[in-house]
Order: C-alpha cells, then structure tokens, then sequence
C-alpha cells in the first residue's frame, strides 16, 4: 500500500467509528423529544450490554483446551467475593487481577 | 476564574480514581499494541496516530491487518462498522446523560470507548462535581492512557521484556464489576440476565468474531418483546439508579436492600 491508501484507510476507520458513536444523537438531536421507544432501550440496554461486554471480554477463552478457563473463573468468583464484601473498586478489580496473573504465571 | 479552575479541579480528582484501572489496562493493551504495529513494520507514528484518530481498541488491532494487506477502502469501512456496531447502545444510552454539558459533547461522543462509556454511565457523580467536566476529564485521561501506550510500545517495541502475562484480565474484572454495581442497583435484573444469557449463547453460536452482532440484535428484540412487563416492573425508572464506587464510602448500601426484587416482570 502507498502512503495515500494507509491515509484513506486509516481515514475509513475513523470514519466508521465515529458513525457507530454518533448516529444515534444524529438521529435523536438534544432539542427533539427522543422517541418514548428509545428512552426505554436506553434505559434496559445498559444492563445488557454490560452483560454482552464481560462475555466479549472472556471471548476467547477455551473450556477445552489449555488451562480450560478455570484461572478465569476462580479469578471472576474472587473479584465478585471482593467486590460483594468491600465494595470497592479498585481494590475487587486489583484483587482479581493479580490473582489472575498469580495463576497463569505460576499455576497453570 | 478561580472558582473556575477550583470546579475543573474538583471534577479531575473526582474523575481520576474511576479511571486508574482503566490506565493499567490500556497501558498494558496499547503498548501491546504499538509492539505489534511496531514487529509488523510500522514507525511509531502510526500507532501514536491511530490511537488518537480512532481510539477504539480492538478495531485498531484489525487495522494493522487491513494496511498489511490490499487496498480495500469499503471493506475497511464496513468492517469497523460490524466491529464497533456496540457503540450504538452507548450512544442510545447516553442520549439524556449529554444532554446539557455544552461544546464538550462532540468530544464525549467522540471518545466514547467502552471504557469510557460504562464508567460515564454507571458513576454516581457528587451533586457538587460538575457532570459535564466529570464525563471530560474520564473520556480524556482514557484517550491520554491509550495514546501514550500506544506511542510507548511503537517506540521502544521490542525493547520491552517483563512479565505481565495475565495483566489484560484487568479489563475483564472491571467490567465484572462494573456488572455487579449494576445489579446491586437496580430493581429488575431481567436485562443484566438476559445481556448475559444472550451473549453466552451467540458466543457458543456463532463463535468469538462473529457474536457481538447477533448477540445485539438478539437482545434488542428480547428487550423490545419484553418492552410492556418491564415497563410495568419498574425496570425501565431507574434512570441514574446506578454507581460505581472507587472510594467504598457504601454510601449506596442502603439502597440495595431496599430495591430488593420490586419489578419481577415476567
């Protein structure tokens, strides 16, 4: 690729990005009433969605294969039993990060 | 002038807290990153570059693969817009929180990563904290942490050896509890499941590239069914019923007993 097609396809990408981020306030402007359709999906979606991005972030481990996903799972259960005790954010997400990185460093 | 600066500098201390793991992990992420775009044959301008202009982590990884290979404009556009298809929910969810916070909202907008996102959206702001500035300053050190790996790891690359394997995990926990402040908050936890149950389901479907599109259209129809039940449960008032909390004040503790299980819909 020449200089000029790295630009337009590293310009493509912004492009498409910044579409998936600003569409919907394109389609519903401030000064609009937003539909009442929409004012409920933006207030169930979220839940989903964060829901949708813990299992994005677990996407690749394999059940049956390697460690089998357990350094994951005993690593998620300590964030929860963190985060349920102290309630404390950095402190479950620090737990569970070092407890991950213990596992697969030196268990699995 | 100087309450000015006293409200931005209140907003900034209140912001940086949320953000800290978010700098381990995209310190981690962008210098992995700029290494790879570094041992694929790209000078650090294209990561320093790329990590400011499109700031959107995994599609900047795709990315290195479509300049490696023809000159396919189209495909590159349709392709970040199947990737990054999830920021419609964000901005969907979004619309009323922007509302108000003036010019910095093309910005918000524009840096709205996951990250930043679900740190905007689940973090109770102080009455006294400007929200505007909050969301700002959250979005900007995010964008600040990503650039600054991303540049890093495109200049010293291969330089760098020591043993952070299992470091990106710390995504994956803040995201768990990012889950779990939404769930200890809300008073239905139908949509929490189903984001979950759905998600699990394409995944095991349709494989770990090809989920994230028929896990969204899936919740959004299961969510429009279920529009009447939910409405009535209660499900959909709980417009800023939602905190994250770095400080573990637990000034929210009372309020999880209390929603208890007010909306069963179904």
């Amino acid at each position: 690729m020449t200089l000029a097609q790295q630009i337009i396809t590293v310009a493509m990408v912004v492009l498409g990005t910044a579409v998936t981020r600003f569409l919907p306030f394109l389609i519903f402007p401030a000064g609009k009433q937003t539909p009442k359709y929409m004012q409920y999906l933006g207030k169930v979606l979220p839940a989903a969605v964060f829901g949708l991005l813990v299992i994005y972030c677990l996407k690749d481990v394999s059940v049956f294969t390697g460690s089998r996903g357990i350094p994951e799972l005993i690593s998620i259960i300590l964030v929860i039993l963190l985060h349920v005790w102290k309630r404390q954010m950095l402190l479950s997400i620090a737990g569970g990060t070092v407890c991950y990185m213990l596992l697969v460093q030196l268990v699995f | 002038m100087q309450t000015r600066s006293k409200m931005l500098k209140k907003a900034f201390t209140t912001a940086f807290p949320y953000t800290i793991p978010i700098f381990a992990g995209f310190w981690f992420l962008g210098i992995t990153y700029g290494i790879y775009m570094n041992v694929s044959g790209f000078s650090f301008w294209y990561p320093m570059l790329m990590s400011i202009t499109i700031f959107a982590g995994s599609i900047e990884f795709v990315t290195v693969n479509m300049l490696l290979g023809a000159f396919n404009p189209l495909q590159a556009f349709a392709m970040t817009l199947m990737i990054n298809a999830r920021h419609l929910f964000y901005g969907i969810s979004m619309l009323d929180k922007f509302r108000g916070v003036g010019r910095k909202k093309f910005y918000l907008i524009f840096g709205m990563c996951d990250e930043s996102f679900s740190i905007n959206y689940t973090a109770d702001i102080p009455e006294d904290v400007d929200r505007g500035w909050f969301m700002f300053f959250v979005t900007l050190l995010n964008h600040f942490y990503w650039f600054s790996g991303a540049t890093l790891g495109g200049i010293f690359g291969s330089l760098i050896h020591f043993n952070t394997e299992g470091l990106e995990f710390v995504m994956t926990a803040m995201f768990v509890v990012i889950f779990m402040e939404q769930w200890l908050k809300e008073k239905n936890h139908t949509s929490s499941i189903l984001g979950l149950i759905i998600s699990l389901i394409c995944l095991i479907a349709f494989g770990a590239d090809n989920f994230i599109i028929p896990a969204m259209l899936a919740i959004l129809a299961v969510l429009s069914l279920l529009r009447r039940p939910l409405e009535a449960g209660g499900a959909a008032d709980d417009d800023n019923g939602n905190s994250a909390d770095p400080d573990g004040s637990g000034q929210h503790r009372m309020e999880i007993g209390e929603s208890g299980r007010g909306g069963e819909a179904q």
